[in-house]
């Protein structure tokens, strides 16, 4: 198809040439090398470009000061490769197992270099087809019917060659500084360009605009030479640990807050930026005011005519006046080289700095484009870690998948199991499941139930967003009901001015799991798809609509979930509840008791002991279990039979209907995460 | 014959109640009597005493046995003895001659019989209590059956004494023996009368009641004086239980007004101390007369429901307002006494019954309350009931065994499986229960099949490395596969059971089919000797015939092979002298050669289909048994087969006769029919 396709477009256009390819993906960085791992996996036929002559540009620059803020973390004391992805949040995904970070740094916050370094390697040891110092400065459209959707992509670079492809996939970053214009801002020195050295600006007095981890990074750096420094922005500082988004202030950044707090002369301060205004003095001195006193004056005149504030106010917080102002405010997306029939349009409010796009990553003005990478993070701005390579690796892969269902009839991943694995299935995910724990509340795991509950298909990292389309998007059908599978901090845990401190923030017990407030994995129960609709009408900040039924797993101090009686227990009997089943495990002897008391067997008997695969269990299992009153002693003596009538809702009723046994309260430490 | 078909009674009522438990021991208040001489002498004039007589051992009496223990101790109370005789066996006297007689329990007072009673009416504590009761109170409680019945009684005992007329909906019930109970108590004090009809309960009580509720009426007899009025009732509103029946008799005993001529606050009746309300109604000298009928009238009212007493306030000094005519008094301790000042009687008695119902509600709300606690006990999330999960978590502090078991991981995976002849690869995870059991059992083959050469048992944790399991296509826990020179696998599809493990891994060391090359080695094979890795291994041996010229059913047969590998023990011998091995056993090649692992006989098979299912369909067929004992490793074999059982069910092992019985019959036409099989208790 794809051949016949290339055929027709060559004929459709005349004059220009155009080099087709069925995937163009824009950008080398991180995520254009993980999107192009993929399709070259696939086999597909992708190219990408990059305007630089090597993979990662954005790293070779930024951050000013080198060091990465993604931790790198060598040792976790598991070997579970996919668990320890949760704490490596640099590495690509790939089957290479050379291709881990930790193989190339033993820094805990990695060298910017070092990433670099790592990216041209993913990109030569996979082989993959990148095309570096061509530059893509324009794309548009081109209608065509017989495109996979309706049109094809048009690419030009710098030296005006152009390309051809069906789907376009933009993992071009965001690297366009974000600048405030204000009267004075010429004065401002941008973070890409101002000197790192700490020397420059000993004796100083600094003025930095922006609260970010890279203004932060930059105060760190000359906290220590300068008379003193402030920062400005509009609104109050974010401790990531206090908003669990990675993207707010880190702690390894935070030293300003330190020295601001401990009276040390530095400080921050609040206000709009827009209202400020720079002026210079004769002796070079920086002087804030506002923009309200110059628009009520000559600018011509001297700085002695501006009105400073503290000529009214004397104590007015920014009277002393600067050497430098830093400004440190970020990237945006490169809005320009698009076409406007492309009609890519920039977010609404604080997601401004981002492209619009469906929660399936597609751009919302053209089918077929799709953004991947740091450039896609308005799908959970300030939640998750979409904006971030440990995020953005699997909505990527993500990406791909849809793509490889649209486009070429593979349907989304999934494992077939029979029901009793179902357990199982859910507490091997959550226990290892790098996907689901970082790119939390955004990619789910789909669970989706067979006729009559006796198997599943497994679908993972589905982005949530588009399950109302999860039919359509994936090929595999959702009739019987299905589970999804995600993983939630607790409702009013986080945020800028939350104390995450606080006594009993841990919740031990499972009764009050859905009090949990660290991240733990949440089960969402529907008997029917959730509609479009339902999917519009969720309340505010809810993940998903409402379920059927809803399971919390509570908290683990471990996040490990693999407890019997605190995690797998009310896991199954929440199962069990949503679909009338029985999951409990049991052994042959007691499949054969049932076999003639029964019509219908558990299904572990009956997908297990009936066809030959029952679970004899050792020895001493079964006297453990006959000592918990849950398997009938069968060895001969104890078999008198003299039981009577009437009591003959004995053991094996009760083995199926209401086994009780003592509780034996377990006291451990439940609320560990206090101390 | 008759002790083949008792055994054959017992067998079937063991299978009824094969899910019983360990007996009770002991046995409070039973007496045992070693022969029915021993005991007539022994009986007392005047007492009464249940009797039942029984062979040594008779188990299809023990249900009632046992619950006729338990009744002995409730029946003690009332001064009734409760003896088991035993019968020699000679004895064939009255008691112990008739078959039928030991289905039966004697009542007797003295030695003089009162009652027999069927077995099968006394199935539990209460109808054996009820019942013997009954008997016993034949006078003091009259059972009738239409309401003519009842009312000439009324008519009897009016001006005499009063009457407690009881419905039950059965007798031997647990209303009915709470009925009997406060019979013997009260029995000469009242009259009792009892009935079971329905349309009894409809004409005595007011509304539509419940037929399958008990209901009990205090009928007012004595003090009745119209012959031409019925008497005045007061019906137990709370359900029959001893303790409300005595509750009520001893209210309706109680005096209909109390006089009390000293502080309220020191009163004290039977109604506050069963606690209900005391009314006092407040008199004065000039007013007594029509005090006392106003008191007289509410206190029929308040019925069973409060107390009422007339306090003449000319003797004690009140500080309360001189309107006032009412207090009401509560059982609750340290509650005042209210004074109130009402207008008519139906006020008061709204007053009490408010009262009532606010308590009842608030009794009741407690009560939800407890059983919400109950509840919440009940569902408590901790209780586990997986047995498997129980088990190895009970058992998780034992280390296993496991010396023998190597851990594989991502980095030797490969270079180990290399190392052996066969390695055999438990996958399974860390956390999960099913696996830890198989594990168990794991190590136990281990054991098993130490130093046998060419074997290795090795395990992955995919908890470990879940990308070499899925790499091995491993989605489900536990998975075994083994693996031969490294590179092919087969993956185990049995029993979890260390026994099964074993003989598969067994059983995999030699080719399926295994091919003979001589005459000698065939009959080696069948007489289990050959081939010398499997000798220790009792299995049934099969053996494929063909001639040179069957290919087709050759191949058939080694593609059969292949599918049972490890779970049958297949050789195939096809040279020239194949027709002669074949002859020996009178059948011609194709055909299947079952030495059966008692190695008595070798039968022959001829092969008539030739496809590999029809192949493997005819060998699982024949390996089973044409009268199996049903065991918990071969039940889903039979099962299979999707045909009816025929089940002989056995205290312990079948006799040659049965054996032998069971076979014709599992032999002959019907052995298409369905399974026939037999079953150890």
């Amino acid at each position: 198809l794809g051949l016949a396709l290339y055929a027709g477009s060559l004929s459709a256009v005349s004059g220009a040439t155009f080099l087709y390819h069925d995937y163009c993906v824009i950008g080398a960085g991180p995520a254009g090398l993980q999107a192009a791992y993929f399709l070259q996996q696939a086999g597909r036929d992708y190219v990408v470009f990059e305007r630089s002559h090597a993979p990662g540009s954005f790293f070779a620059l930024y951050p000013r000061h080198r060091k990465l803020i993604s931790i790198n973390k060598q040792y976790t004391g598991k070997s579970n490769s996919e668990f320890n992805l949760r704490h490596d949040w640099n590495s690509l995904l790939s089957h290479d197992r050379r291709l881990l970070f930790r193989h190339y740094s033993r820094d805990f916050f990695p060298n910017a270099d070092t990433m670099v370094h790592y990216l041209e390697d993913f990109a030569s040891l996979l082989k993959l087809r990148v095309q570096y110092n061509v530059a893509i400065i324009h794309v548009t459209l081109e209608k065509n019917e017989q495109a996979w959707n309706g049109h094809y992509f048009l690419l030009t670079d710098q030296d005006r060659k152009n390309y051809k492809c069906s789907s376009l996939l933009v993992a071009a970053g965001m690297w366009v500084p974000n600048v405030v214009n204000f009267p004075g801002s010429e004065y401002v020195e941008g973070y890409e360009t101002v000197s790192i050295n700490p020397e420059d600006f000993a004796g100083q007095t600094v003025l930095i605009l922006g609260r970010g981890n890279s203004a932060f990074e930059t105060a760190e750096n000359i906290l220590g030479v300068t008379n003193f420094i402030h920062m400005v922005s509009r609104s109050r500082v974010r401790l990531s640990w206090a908003t669990h988004y990675v993207g707010d202030l880190r702690a390894i950044n935070n030293g300003l807050l330190d020295t601001y707090q401990l009276k040390s002369l530095d400080g921050l301060l609040e206000g709009d930026l827009e209202d400020l205004a720079i002026v210079k003095d004769k002796r070079g001195k920086l002087h804030i005011t506002l923009r309200f006193y110059l628009e009520n004056r000559n600018i011509s005149a001297g700085i002695d005519s501006v009105t400073l504030p503290q000529d009214e106010l004397d104590n007015f917080a920014t009277r002393a006046p600067y050497d430098r102002v830093i400004r440190c405010l970020g990237w945006k997306f490169d809005f320009s080289i698009y076409n406007r029939s492309l009609r890519m349009m920039p977010g609404k409010g604080n997601i401004k700095k981002y492209p619009q796009i469906k929660p399936s990553y597609e751009s919302r003005g053209t089918r077929g484009l799709f953004i991947l990478g740091t450039a896609s993070h308005s799908v959970d701005f300030r939640k998750s870690a979409g904006g971030f390579i440990h995020g953005f690796r699997y909505t990527t892969r993500a990406v791909h998948r849809l793509l490889e269902n649209r486009h070429h009839g593979v349907p989304w991943p999934a494992t077939v199991y029979p029901i009793t694995q179902l357990t199982n299935s859910i507490i091997k995910r959550v226990n290892e499941a790098s996907g689901l724990y970082q790119m939390f509340s955004v990619l789910a795991d789909i669970i989706l139930l067979r006729e009559n509950a006796t198997a599943f298909e497994y679908l993972e990292e589905y982005p949530i967003g588009v399950l109302a389309e999860l039919e359509m998007q994936t090929g595999r059908k959702a009739r019987n009901g299905l589970f999804v599978i995600i993983m939630e901090y607790g409702r009013n845990f986080s945020g800028a001015d939350k104390d995450v401190f606080y006594y009993n923030r841990a919740v031990g017990e499972a009764q009050h799991a859905w009090q949990s407030n660290f991240l733990h994995p949440v089960i969402y129960y529907y008997k029917h798809l959730p509609t479009e609709r339902e999917m519009k009408l969720r309340p505010p900040d809810w993940p998903l609509p409402r379920p059927d039924a809803i399971h919390h797993i509570v908290e683990d101090f471990l996040t490990d979930w693999t407890a019997p009686n605190a995690h797998i227990l009310p896991l199954r009997r929440f199962l069990e509840n949503c679909l009338s089943t029985d999951l409990r495990n049991f052994f042959a002897e007691s499949c054969f008791l049932f076999a003639f008391t029964h019509q219908k067997l558990p299904p572990f008997c009956q997908q297990g002991y009936m066809r030959m695969r029952g679970l004899v269990g050792s020895q001493e299992l079964r006297h453990h279990a006959v000592q918990a009153g849950l398997l009938q002693d069968y060895t001969p003596t104890d078999f008198s039979g003299d039981r009577p009538p009437d009591s003959h809702d004995g053991s094996q009723e009760q083995l199926m209907r209401d086994p009780v046994i003592p509780v034996r309260p377990l006291q451990h430490l439940v609320n560990a995460k206090d101390e | 014959m008759p002790a083949q078909k008792d055994r054959w009674v017992s067998a079937l009522v063991f299978l009824l109640f094969c899910a019983s438990s360990m007996p009770r021991s002991g046995s409070v208040g039973l007496q045992q009597e070693p022969s029915p001489q021993h005991y007539f002498s022994g009986l007392e004039a005047g007492k009464a005493s249940l009797a039942f007589f029984t062979p040594s051992v008779s188990p299809g009496a023990q249900p009632f046995l046992e619950q006729v223990e338990s009744s002995a101790e409730a029946l003690q109370d009332y001064g009734i003895s409760v003896v088991k005789v035993n019968c020699p066996k000679e004895d064939i006297s009255r008691y112990c001659g008739r078959e039928n007689a030991l289905r039966k329990a004697f009542l007797f007072r003295g030695n003089r019989l009162i009652r027999e009673f069927p077995t099968d009416a006394l199935f539990d504590v209460n109808s054996i209590v009820a019942n013997v009761l009954f008997a016993l109170l034949f006078n003091e409680v009259k059972y009738v059956e239409t309401l003519a019945d009842l009312e000439n009684i009324e008519n009897v005992l009016k001006g005499k004494s009063n009457l407690v007329f009881a419905y039950v909906p059965a007798t031997g019930t647990a209303e009915h023996r709470a009925v009997m109970e406060a019979a013997f108590v009260y029995g000469t004090i009242h009259q009792f009368v009892l009935t079971t009809e329905a349309a009894l309960l409809k004409a005595t009580s007011r509304d539509d009641p419940d037929v399958s509720s008990a209901w009990l009426l205090f009928c007012h007899c004595q003090q009745a004086t119209d012959p031409a009025q019925p008497c005045r009732r007061t019906a137990l509103g709370e359900p029959l239980t001893l303790l409300n029946i005595h509750r009520h008799l001893k209210l309706m005993g109680a005096p209909l007004v109390t006089e009390v001529a000293e502080d309220p606050e020191k009163v004290s009746t039977v109604h506050l101390q069963l606690g209900l309300p005391l009314v006092f109604i407040l008199s004065q000298k000039e007013t007594y007369e029509a005090d006392r009928r106003t008191a007289e009238f509410v206190a029929w009212q308040l019925l069973g429901k409060a107390g009422v007493a007339l306090l003449s306030r000319d003797f004690v000094d009140l500080n309360v307002l001189h309107r006032s005519n009412v207090a009401l008094k509560t059982p609750d301790e340290g509650m005042p006494i209210q004074y109130l000042v009402l207008e008519d009687t139906d006020e008061v008695v709204t007053l009490v019954e408010d009262k009532n119902k606010v308590k009842q509600i608030q009794e009741d709300e407690q009560q939800e309350e407890e059983e919400d606690e109950d509840e919440k006990e009940n569902s408590n999330q901790d209780i586990q009931d997986d047995q498997v999960v129980e088990a190895v978590s009970r058992d998780k502090k034992r280390e296993l065994p496991l010396e023998q078991v190597l851990v594989l991981t991502e980095e030797n995976f490969h270079s180990s499986l290399s190392e052996a002849a066969r390695t055999v690869v438990l996958f399974y995870a860390s956390w999960e229960a099913v696996s830890l059991a198989v594990l168990r059992s794991y190590s136990e083959v281990a054991a098993h099949l130490k130093g046998t050469p060419g074997v290795l048992l090795s395990r992955v944790n995919c908890w470990d490395w879940p990308g070499l399991c899925s790499q091995e296509n491993v989605t489900q826990f536990p998975t075994i596969r083994i693996y031969k020179e490294g590179q092919h696998s087969v993956m185990y599809e049995g029993m979890w059971g260390t026994e099964e493990l074993s003989s598969f891994i067994l059983l995999s060391q030699v080719p399926c089919p295994l091919k003979l090359a001589t005459m000698d080695e065939a009959e080696g094979y069948l007489r289990g000797e050959f081939p010398s890795e499997l000798s220790s291994h009792h299995h049934t041996s099969l053996l494929g015939v063909f001639s040179t010229a069957t290919s087709e059913a050759r191949e058939a047969f080694e593609e059969a092979g292949n599918i049972l590998s490890g779970h049958v023990k297949m050789g195939m011998y096809f040279e020239d002298d194949a027709m002669a091995l074949s002859q020996k056993y009178s059948v011609s090649p194709p055909a299947l050669l079952l030495a059966r692992s008692g190695g008595r006989s070798v039968e022959g098979i001829a092969l008539s289909k030739h496809s590999v299912q029809d192949m493997v369909q005819v060998i699982r067929y024949e390996l089973l048994d044409i009268f199996p004992e049903i065991s918990v490793p071969n039940l889903p074999q039979y099962l299979q087969l999707g045909k009816p059982f025929l089940i002989l069910f056995s205290a312990g092992d079948i006799s040659q006769t049965e054996s032998k019985e069971m076979l014709k019959l599992a032999k002959g036409g019907a052995q298409q029919a369905f399974v026939a099989c037999w079953l150890n208790l």
